[in-house]
């Protein structure tokens, strides 16, 4: 049993940030979520050039070969900064169902295409930034091309990963998957995305986390740092428990997939539940210790608190997943 | 990261499990198991016995009668004691704050004297810090040792102390130079429970037993070979203590909630509920999943505060919440227990092995070794850096 990183996941987890501090400034968050798009294909070029596309990618298709727990790291930091790309879509939703084309993984790790994956949640993810579709289909799974599916984008609380319905126009060109291996895939897809989202969540936790600890220690009221007083220090220090027991669940998860233990599908739902609910919290409590600046559109913190409340309700909610959870235990 | 044991742990944890199971007391765990009148004496036995197998002191330093073993080892050791059920240790104040202490502060003499006899169960600790006007302002402590030739004479009282009535030693601290601030002028004592002027009275608490103690002092001699620390340097090794307390212990309460926690899923399964069981109601199911959550977040932090120890040979952050979140994940499991027990919850409290008597007997965990309070100060303060309160 070995809970810490190595030195070159310290190393690889202050890269990604140091990209994320540089090139996600407030004004370029706001910026992107307030555009037309909700994307930036430059800032995604340069996340490219980071190797964030091809992660968990094997070598022989032109990926790192790396672990699932890097993975994590990197879901972890682009959370950290609200990243607006299409990094869940292209990687942790469309690339293990890529596996059994090793063409098409070759180019969505590359960057040359972007995928996401239709038919494992209500709304897919980041099909108007994709050029390659992944669909799940009562025939198995299918790969489509932009021409052969209606995207109808839907007004989404993240400006950064918007929502949309897909459908295929009609029948798609080239199979993946039979029913049965289909299944399989998006069973292993969805923990993974539990996993991931639990990760990211810790994030977005750690971002608010931050915040309001920089704001509690300069803001002045009644001729004191408000940090003084322990109706706003103890919100804090909630949120650092918060933090810290989520972060221990998504990295249970994050080694269970790693190592391929059995238990790694109740530890991704277990992760992803409880680290959605401490992001809420987490952004609530750090809204309030702003006071009126963190209701303001100005403020990047509405930004956090709405990748939180996305993360929550996409691939279930808390109260589905803990019940998912319990009939693993009560059986 | 592997959340795998490697070889080496599981090959130890299989030899634990072996010996669990061939070493239990006969009956232990039945229906049918009665404790002997002398309650101590059986757990001193037992505690002799884990200690001849090996099992006691893991991480202790070998001269000191431990086993030199990595820290995970302990770690196992409460795991498995918790997954057989087994019976604890008879010296909890001793293995997890007064060794610790010793270990980390003591003097050669101290080490060689009181080391060996808490692991094997000879003598029992308890801890004299609280007192009636002195709890979570633990340093504003009013008991005063006076020097007397090259030792002390100490008058006072104190509260809240466990095992108390059959405790051989304590880990005192008093007053030695009331004239200096209140963090200097004090002084970390080990007393002997057993000279002349010192008395245990049991303490009823909420629960209706006597777990607590008062101790009254009434110039007590301690001799200078029972200082640890310097003279007026006590309140650091007090920290000492308190760390271990809040920390060391992690894996310890960990499997006790192991065990009320598949308590828990039993009490689901069986207790009638609208034709089924209260297991059928997604409403319990949530809360049961929940608790679950609760639990391995506290396992896999302990996990991680102690690879952070092990590799980097300093604390990290993470286990400065492993008690604030224990003490509420067990408020919150026997809350759920209640609520499952439905009308039978108003009945009791029974003994502990009753839910009813858990329940409010975890009252005392968010209070006990720290407040809540106390603690998010510490949070807020040491590990974010944000202004002090007082």
């Amino acid at each position: 049993m070995d809970m810490s990183y190595t030195d070159e996941q310290d190393l690889f987890r202050r890269s990604v940030r140091g990209f994320v501090a540089d090139r996600v400034t407030p004004e370029r968050l706001a910026e992107i979520a307030d555009g037309d798009e909700g994307w930036d294909p430059a800032l995604w070029k340069e996340a490219m050039s980071l190797g964030l596309t091809a992660i968990t990618v094997a070598e022989e298709h032109g990926g790192a070969g790396l672990g699932f727990v890097e993975e994590a790291i990197a879901a972890e930091e682009l959370g950290r900064g609200v990243f607006p790309g299409p990094w869940l879509g292209s990687v942790i939703l469309a690339q293990p169902a890529l596996e059994a084309d090793p063409a098409l993984l070759r180019a969505v790790a590359g960057g040359d295409r972007i995928a996401t994956l239709v038919g494992l949640t209500p709304y897919a993810v980041d099909a108007m930034a994709a050029d390659l579709f992944v669909v799940a289909t009562e025939r198995g799974l299918v790969v489509a091309e932009p021409d052969d599916v209606e995207v109808s984008p839907l007004p989404t609380i993240d400006g950064t990963r918007r929502l949309a319905e897909v459908a295929l126009k009609g029948p798609p060109a080239a199979t993946l998957a039979d029913p049965e291996g289909q299944k399989a895939v998006l069973d292993r897809t969805r923990t993974r995305a539990l996993a991931a989202l639990a990760a990211e969540a810790l994030g977005v936790t750690s971002g608010a986390l931050e915040m309001a600890t920089t704001y509690a220690k300069e803001r002045d009221q009644f001729g004191k740092k408000i940090g003084q007083f322990q109706a706003v220090s103890h919100q804090i220090a909630d949120t650092f428990m918060d933090a810290e027991l989520a972060r221990s669940l998504a990295l249970w998860a994050a080694g269970a997939i790693e190592a391929g233990e059995a238990a790694a599908g109740l530890a991704a739902a277990a992760a992803k539940a409880y680290a959605a609910e401490a992001a809420v919290r987490a952004t609530e409590r750090a809204i309030q210790v702003h006071g009126g600046i963190g209701f303001t559109w100005e403020h990047p913190l509405h930004r956090f608190y709405k990748r939180a409340l996305w993360i929550r309700a996409f691939l279930g909610a808390p109260s589905d997943l803990f019940r998912e959870v319990s009939a693993a235990l009560l059986t | 990261v592997d959340v795998r044991d490697s070889p080496d742990e599981a090959r130890f944890r299989q030899g634990l499990r072996d010996w669990l199971a061939e070493s239990l007391p006969e009956g232990w765990g039945t229906p049918e198991w009665k404790w002997p009148a002398d309650r101590v004496g059986f757990l001193k036995d037992w505690t002799r016995r884990t200690h001849d197998a090996g099992y006691s002191g893991l991480a202790w330093p070998r001269e000191y009668g431990g086993r030199g073993a990595p820290l995970l080892h302990q770690a196992i050791v409460f795991e498995e004691f918790a997954r057989a059920e087994a019976p604890e240790h008879v010296g909890l104040i001793g293995i997890g704050m007064a060794g610790p202490t010793i270990i980390a502060a003591g003097t050669e003499r101290q080490k060689a004297r009181y080391l060996k006899p808490i692991l094997t169960g000879e003598e029992i600790w308890c801890q004299g810090f609280s007192e009636p006007g002195s709890g979570s302002d633990l340093a504003s402590l009013q008991t005063r040792a006076v020097p007397e030739g090259d030792g002390f004479r100490v008058t006072g009282q104190k509260v809240w102390s466990s095992f108390a009535h059959f405790a051989d030693r304590c880990i005192l601290l008093a007053r030695t130079d009331p004239q200096a601030p209140k963090h200097q002028g004090i002084t970390y004592f080990l007393l002997d429970m057993h000279a002349r002027g010192v008395e245990a009275r049991p303490l009823r608490q909420i629960t209706g037993d006597a777990e607590f103690n008062e101790i009254f002092l009434d110039e007590v001699h301690v001799g200078p070979e029972d200082v640890v620390g310097e003279v007026n340097g006590g309140w650091q090794v007090a920290i000492t203590t308190l760390m271990f307390e809040r920390g060391s212990s992690a894996f310890f309460l960990i499997g006790r909630l192991d065990v009320w926690f598949r308590r828990l899923l039993d009490l689901a399964r069986t207790t009638p509920s609208d034709g089924g069981v209260a297991a059928d109601d997604p409403r319990i199911r949530e809360r049961i999943a929940r608790s679950y959550a609760d639990i391995q977040a506290l396992r896999f932090t302990n996990y991680r505060a102690l690879s952070t120890l092990m590799k980097r040979g300093v604390p990290g952050p993470e286990g400065s919440i492993a008690k604030l979140h224990y003490s509420e994940a067990t408020q919150r499991l026997t809350h759920l227990a209640l609520e499952i027990l439905g009308p039978e919850a108003a009945l009791g409290p029974g003994d502990e092995h009753d839910w009813r008597w858990q329940q409010l007997r975890s009252r005392g965990n968010t209070i006990e070794g720290g407040t809540s309070e106390i603690l998010k100060n510490i949070v807020a303060e040491r590990v974010l850096g944000l202004p002090r309160s007082r």
